[in-house]
């Protein structure tokens, strides 16, 4: 989410939709896609799902929604397409009114209760909102627990955790140091914060703020980062998107031209430390220059803003990050940064260095990043509009606001196709591409993502150039007749289930379903990963334990793609029945099982070394897991 | 609550491919044992206490404020002339740049026009005419005077995208003030939606001064 107001280029991308052309480019909607014309409403919308089963939902808890005004007022509708701006007529009846004291009950802004990223340890969720956050017990996926609400407002209250401590983003001009609903009463107040607030969340019904850093831009997310080297700190990226305060509020702080204001906060991201053991003692300790041109030095060194050229989308400036997601076991992070989509090396984290940029032509706002588990690809997101406007229409390009794939090469981002949750949505629907994560099935890359009231889509991009939806749920608008902003803020995988935070809805719990395009095995295997914790912008790599499900789970999409003979095939199914008989004690010549196992996957390293590309990779792996399996029975 | 309905469409659809839309046993969660706490901590290291509902959804001192008001007010006549400016752009410009910069700033300024007015009326505001601000008073920060309007008009080709480029630079200027001295009022820009805004406003239109900045010495440049 960005703004409430972001700029819209409806003309444009209405009469440059046939100008773009190329082979990523992405089919038109489908009119007959079941999620075109979905009856509107809050609780009683209708519902269009496919492969995938909500397990249980979750309104709002009280303290978070205006019980006046439950849903915050609509969005006013765009100007249509073909409207012509108004001649200009110099006669008016009244002179500009004089501002008087807002009359009527206080009206909340649509986004002072929004609930926002969620994070993840052990059987807790937390779920971030523009008013503080909220903690619940999710080990019954269908009965899950709200154990406390906490209150603290600032915006956007993006929540990470890390073992007892609980990070959340604030960056609005009312978030108070003492987490007062109330704002604060001067411009300048050394009672304001903005910037990254850490709880103890020992006592879980209880949490405590315990340090509150505050930074120039305030914080709009933020990344935890762990050094290997380091156990005894951990490092937070913060970034901040929003107006540089006064140095008279922060010292140091300003904003501006670099050329003018060569200290300004603009143009870097603030890097936290925080030392585990003293957490009240975190502090910025550095603000890297990580848009610099690396020859010239100077800090503006990447996007300046605008279009690419005649029928292409306008770029925002690329002087701040949106979001950064770090991918530690492979010592890069990828940086969505409103211009630009950047690869740095953070390997040492205070320090990250920027190994590779690019921009794009179809691009309006770099917004999140995705690695797959390898480190090999990264999906990047287009956050066109904001956020809070409708960017799924039959009329929009799908390849705005749409996820751009690349292939790391060498270091380098190489652009592979787009794609955009394929149905479309109504006016009264905010949709754009949002936060998601991968779902760890073995031998394929497969992501879910939230579109707002697009619903979320769950797509394999095992072929970074030919991107497919496997599964999705969307709900018809929240209004019939007005935006209300809503939808999913993020759906993310943790330890078997899909989560969704909706922004005024609630929270949902989903399961995934087995289809032509998911098997049970390939579904099991994923069950199988379990994380201790879990914060989407800090990616762990995942390994599969050797067992018989993983191994059917390559042999499902080896038989998938053909690239099995039958007869192969055949003795691999047979090897891994025999292997789970010897747990149930049916098989009782185990050591002979166990050679024939091991003789079955000797073959197919033969098969793998005749191979290419993915098949081989799936053969090896399912050499090895079933080795593995063996070796653990003997 | 939360029924779940599957349209016919989709149930034929399910039943063509053999799909989906098995959704209607999803369970709301089970009744608490014991309700959860709203809690409000307090500055670091000071105690977390429990909160009332009514305390925890008091925004009451975070609403709009005058300054808000009157912000958004000028803003609408800010923005009005900013379109009036540029529905000047197709009889008096040859450039195709600049058209497309006069397009660009037309859409976004009248959609941002429509998101004031009903921000405005939804707080029993006045929403003033978007041309009150050819009246006495009704000049914001930045924006031209009856005489530069006047001599943009009179004006044709390169000279028309010179004075058009710079009157719309100082003009865009004066929305960073108008954005400056909003937060510099006390409890103003707070609410969610206009913080948003104006925040909105102040990286859009400086990204937009950048860019008329680069067409400007380009002109400059090939005289």
């Amino acid at each position: 989410m960005r703004s409430v107001a972001a700029s819209v280029f409806t003309v444009t991308a209405v009469l440059v939709a046939a100008a773009i052309g190329g082979s990523a480019q992405q089919a038109p909607f489908d009119p007959k896609d079941p999620r075109v014309g979905l009856k509107p409403g809050l609780r009683d919308a209708g519902v269009a799902t496919r492969n995938m089963e909500l397990v249980s939902t979750m309104p709002k808890p009280e303290g978070f929604f205006d019980p006046q005004n439950p849903l915050g007022d609509p969005t006013p509708p765009e100007r249509p397409a073909n409207a012509t701006p108004e001649p200009a007529a110099p006669a008016a009846p009244a002179a500009p009114a004089a501002p008087a004291a807002p009359t009527g009950p206080p009206r909340p802004g649509g986004l002072d209760f929004a609930n926002s990223d969620l994070a993840f340890n052990g059987t807790h969720m937390f779920q971030g909102n523009f008013h503080g956050f909220n903690t619940y017990d999710i080990e019954s996926g269908k009965n899950p627990r709200l154990i406390a609400s906490v209150v603290c407002p600032g915006g956007q209250g993006d929540v990470s955790v890390h073992g007892n401590l609980l990070f959340m983003s604030v960056e609005q001009t009312r978030g108070r140091i003492d987490c007062g609903v109330g704002g604060v009463a001067t411009p300048v107040s050394s009672e304001r914060f903005r910037g990254i607030r850490i709880f103890d969340i020992t006592d879980i019904r209880k949490p405590k703020q315990v340090a509150a850093v505050q930074t120039c831009r305030g914080s709009h997310t933020h990344t935890l980062v762990t050094d290997p080297k380091n156990t005894q700190s951990i490092f937070v990226y913060g970034s901040g998107t929003g107006p540089v305060r006064s140095g008279e509020e922060l010292a140091g702080c300003g904003g501006g031209d670099p050329k003018e204001n060569p200290e300004t906060a603009l143009f870097s991201i603030d890097v936290i430390e925080v030392p585990l053991a003293a957490p009240e003692k975190s502090r910025i300790v550095n603000r890297p220059r990580i848009f610099a041109d690396t020859a010239t030095g100077n800090v503006a060194g990447l996007w300046a803003g605008g279009d690419h050229g005649p029928g292409t989308q306008r770029t925002s400036t690329t002087n701040q990050c949106h979001d950064i997601t770090v991918f530690p076991e492979v010592g890069l992070a990828a940086g969505a940064c409103s211009g630009n989509g950047i690869l740095l090396d953070i390997r040492d984290p205070k320090n990250p260095k920027r190994l590779d940029h690019v921009s794009d032509k179809n691009f309006a706002y770099w917004h999140s990043a995705t690695f797959n588990n390898d480190g090999t690809k990264v999906v990047f997101t287009d956050e066109w509009g904001g956020g809070t406007r409708p960017r799924c229409r039959a009329t929009d390009l799908p390849n705005w606001g749409a996820d751009a794939i690349f292939d790391i090469v060498d270091g380098k981002l190489k652009f592979a196709s787009y794609y955009k949750m394929p149905a479309a949505q109504t006016d009264q629907e905010n949709c754009v591409a949002h936060n998601g994560s991968i779902i760890p099935v073995p031998g394929r890359d497969i992501m879910v993502q939230g579109w707002y009231q697009g619903g979320l889509s769950v797509f394999d991009f095992t072929d970074s150039t030919k991107p497919v939806e496997i599964a999705y749920f969307d709900r018809g608008p929240i209004d019939a007749k007005n935006l209300i902003t809503g939808g999913y803020w993020s759906t993310y995988w943790y330890n078997g289930s899909i989560y969704g935070s909706e922004i005024t809805r609630g929270m949902d719990i989903f399961r995934l379903k087995a289809s032509e395009y998911l098997s049970q095995n390939e579904i099991d295997a994923a069950i199988l990963v379990r994380a201790e914790d879990f914060n989407a912008q800090e990616q762990p790599k995942v390994t599969w334990p050797a067992t018989t499900v993983v191994a059917r789970a390559y042999l499902d999409q080896l038989n998938r793609s053909k690239s099995l003979a039958p007869a192969r095939a055949n003795a691999v199914r047979q090897a891994l029945e025999k292997i789970d008989d010897i747990r149930t004690g049916k098989e009782r010549n185990a050591a002979a099982t166990l050679d024939q196992a091991d003789a079955v996957a000797t073959q197919l390293e033969g098969d793998a070394a005749a191979a290419t590309g993915r098949t081989a990779e799936r053969l090896k792996a399912l050499a090895a897991t079933i080795k593995g399996r063996t070796a653990r029975l003997r | 609550m939360n029924t779940l309905i599957c349209r016919t469409a989709i149930l034929l659809l399910a039943a063509a491919v053999g799909a989906s839309c098995k959704t209607a046993g999803a369970s709301r969660a089970a009744p608490q044992t014991e309700p959860a706490p709203i809690l409000q901590p307090g500055a670091p290291g000071q105690a977390t206490r429990p909160i009332a509902i009514a305390q925890a959804t008091d925004l009451s001192k975070v609403g709009a404020t005058p300054a808000d008001v009157k912000f958004m007010q000028g803003m609408i006549g800010h923005h009005a002339q900013a379109v009036e400016m540029v529905a000047m752009i197709p009889s008096r410009s040859q450039s195709e740049d600049m058209k497309k910069l006069g397009q660009r700033i037309d859409v976004s300024q009248a959609d941002e026009i429509n998101m004031m007015r009903t921000w405005l009326t939804a707080r029993g505001q006045k929403v003033p005419d978007e041309h009150a601000h050819h009246l006495p008073g009704g000049m914001m920060p930045g924006m031209l005077t009856p005489e530069e309007m006047a001599r943009l008009a009179a004006a044709k080709g390169t000279e028309f995208d010179r004075l058009f480029l710079e009157g719309m630079i100082k003009h865009h200027i004066g929305a960073l003030t108008m954005v400056d001295e909003l937060f510099a009022s006390p409890r103003a820009g707070q609410e969610s939606d206009i913080n948003a805004f104006a925040a909105d406003v102040d990286a859009d239109q400086r990204m937009e001064i950048e860019r008329m900045g680069a067409m400007l010495n380009a002109i400059k440049e090939k005289k």
